[in-house]
């Protein structure tokens, strides 16, 4: 099931039990996939048209009255285009707004350029005490919606609306703020966070086809990081490899290496968005052109295995 | 205390305030104490001794520099004691420079990058409005901050939503730091531009107390689904010759000892 259509069946579950959830879109209700909601739950459904900025802060005003506001847009505009609305409105005013970005970084496509962001989780993360999350697949996002209503405390999280590859099954539990154990190994540690989990899954396969052991971790919440699943196992492997549809720059790679350079120096490589334009092309051109494939990920893999 | 004393007793505390840290924005806290005057001595629904009870009026100090005027009235009203306003400013203080919603009691609302009030108070309005409270919730904003482009998504989205417990008051000193307000990017008319938005608009003297509890009166008692603003013609560092004879620099200045004793005598 595409993810959009997950989120707005769970949420539409949770509104019915909490009256104090509150949707609101700027004029992407219907792309976004929420436009179902403004059916059912009229007065909590809110569209203020193309203004991000007013969105924040109005979801900031709700919130001071006890409401647990959802805004909506693409990644760049819920969270670049209201970034200071964000910053003062809602992390330094400590409201629990929940801010979804839809289609992160090489997901935008055909809307890239203009509508692509590889800079969302490095400055979410440098708010104080947002919590940001990466969601990998349908059954993560909806067993992690409960959660994130509850949660106190500003978040923000990235999806893709269409995707429909899955992961994980009905057995999963999803853990707020701990990595997802999806291979034990001694040879090399991947850390992966969203949608990039594919990619790393795929090659850890094929590493593990060639004899090497691999830890992999999947990471949904970038912060707070799971600091102690990622020491314990670079201390194990001593090698760690990160995979982020993201820049370099301040994503997942900076912070598993803010963790590492403190309590475990280890030799770290990135598979990330190495300071390269935005643009627009398919799926699988951008992730080859920016270096975001499991073939990316095998090959460093490979190149940092060798250095041990 | 009447009104006329209240607001002289606010000029005196704002002061104070300021004082304690030897300077701050001085021109824009003493514009607005008359509407506050007006404001907490006749119109606010508010509890002292409640500061979060859910059945009050809220005010978004939108223009939060102005936060050392409101402390001043908040710790009058008795929301908290008038001790704090010799901590303005110093580290660990419940009375930051710009108003914070999570350390002052009475502050609905935290403000300071300007521009962002307004949409703020139309989220609080429409949470009065989901949770069925009848309240008024006021925004003051200054004239210079309707620079600020978000102000007008704000009065869209608040007359869309016929948010007509909403009322705006702005602060037209018609100075900001770089200089007269006209010189640097014109506002005016302001007054047609929040009719033009859909508004009830009304111009008045901000420095007249029964002017100011007249607009009040009728834009609480408006109730015809259009959001209202009061635009208050003010002086920047109103009560105090030498403040008002300033011009721009005003806005954040001095209050030294010699500063001080002058304006507290002629604040008698």
């Amino acid at each position: 099931m595409e993810l959009r259509k997950e989120y707005v069946n769970e949420l539409a579950r949770l509104m019915r039990e909490n009256d104090k959830i509150v949707v609101l879109d700027a004029d992407l209700a219907g792309a976004g996939g929420t436009k179902p909601l403004y059916k059912e739950f009229p007065d909590r459904c809110i569209d203020v048209g193309i203004a991000e900025a007013n969105m924040a802060c109005i979801a900031a005003g709700l919130a001071a009255e006890g409401f647990v506001p959802f805004i909506h847009s693409f990644v760049p505009f819920v969270a670049r285009r209201a970034l200071d609305q964000i910053a003062v409105s809602v992390c330094y005013s400590e409201q629990n707004v929940r801010i979804v970005g839809f289609d992160p970084g090489v997901h935008t496509t055909s809307n890239g350029g203009t509508h692509m962001s590889f800079e969302d989780i490095a400055t979410m993360r440098a708010f104080c005490n947002i919590a940001v999350l990466d969601v990998v697949d349908g059954v993560q996002l909806r067993k992690a919606l409960p959660y994130i209503v509850e949660h106190k405390g500003p978040l923000y999280m990235r999806f893709v609306r269409k995707q429909t590859d899955e992961l994980f099954d009905e057995s999963y539990q999803f853990r707020f703020g701990k990595a997802d154990k999806l291979a034990d190994g001694d040879d090399l540690t991947i850390v992966a966070s969203g949608t990039m989990l594919f990619d790393a899954l795929e090659a850890t396969k094929r590493l593990q086809g060639e004899g090497y052991s691999v830890d992999l971790l999947g990471i949904h919440t970038v912060k707070p990081l799971d600091e102690e699943a990622i020491v314990a196992s670079a201390r194990k492997t001593g090698r760690v490899l990160t995979a982020e549809n993201h820049s370099i720059h301040g994503g997942l790679y900076g912070a598993v290496t803010e963790v590492l350079s403190a309590r475990c120096p280890t030799l770290c490589d990135a598979v990330a968005v190495r300071d390269k334009l935005t643009q627009v092309g398919s799926l699988n051109d951008l992730k080859r052109d920016y270096g975001l494939t499991a073939d990316d990920i095998y090959v460093r893999a490979k190149k940092l295995l060798a250095t041990k | 205390m009447d009104v006329v004393q209240f607001s002289k007793e606010i000029r005196r505390q704002t002061l104070r305030c300021l004082h304690s840290q030897g300077s701050g924005h001085v021109g824009g806290s003493l514009s607005i104490v008359d509407v506050l005057a007006v404001l907490y001595s006749k119109h606010m629904h508010v509890d002292p001794k409640q500061p979060k009870m859910a059945d009050r009026d809220r005010l978004v100090l939108s223009k939060g520099h102005a936060g050392p005027a409101l402390y001043a009235t908040l710790a009058l009203k008795g929301f908290f004691p008038e001790e704090w306003l010799d901590t303005l400013n110093k580290l660990g203080t419940r009375l930051p420079s710009h108003v914070n919603v999570n350390l002052t009691p009475g502050v609905d609302m935290t403000a300071g990058s300007l521009g962002q009030g307004l949409s703020c108070a139309c989220g609080l309005a429409l949470a009065n409005r989901l949770k069925g409270v009848k309240r008024y919730v006021y925004v003051i904003t200054g004239d210079g901050e309707l620079q600020e482009g978000q102000n007008w998504e704000g009065a869209m989205f608040a007359a869309q939503k016929q948010l007509d417990r909403l009322i705006v008051l702005v602060d037209s000193n018609k100075l900001q730091i770089d200089g007269a307000t006209k010189d640097v990017i014109n506002v005016e008319d302001i007054c047609a531009k929040f009719a033009s938005f859909g508004f009830d608009a009304q111009r008045v003297n901000g420095h007249d107390f029964d002017a100011l509890d007249q607009a009040i009166t009728a834009a609480k008692s408006a109730q015809n689904g259009k959001p209202q603003c009061i635009v208050m013609d003010t002086v920047k560092g109103k009560g105090v010759d030498f403040y008002e004879a300033m011009g721009a620099g005003v806005h954040s200045t001095t209050v030294t000892d010699e500063q001080y004793a002058a304006a507290l005598e002629e604040l008698k």
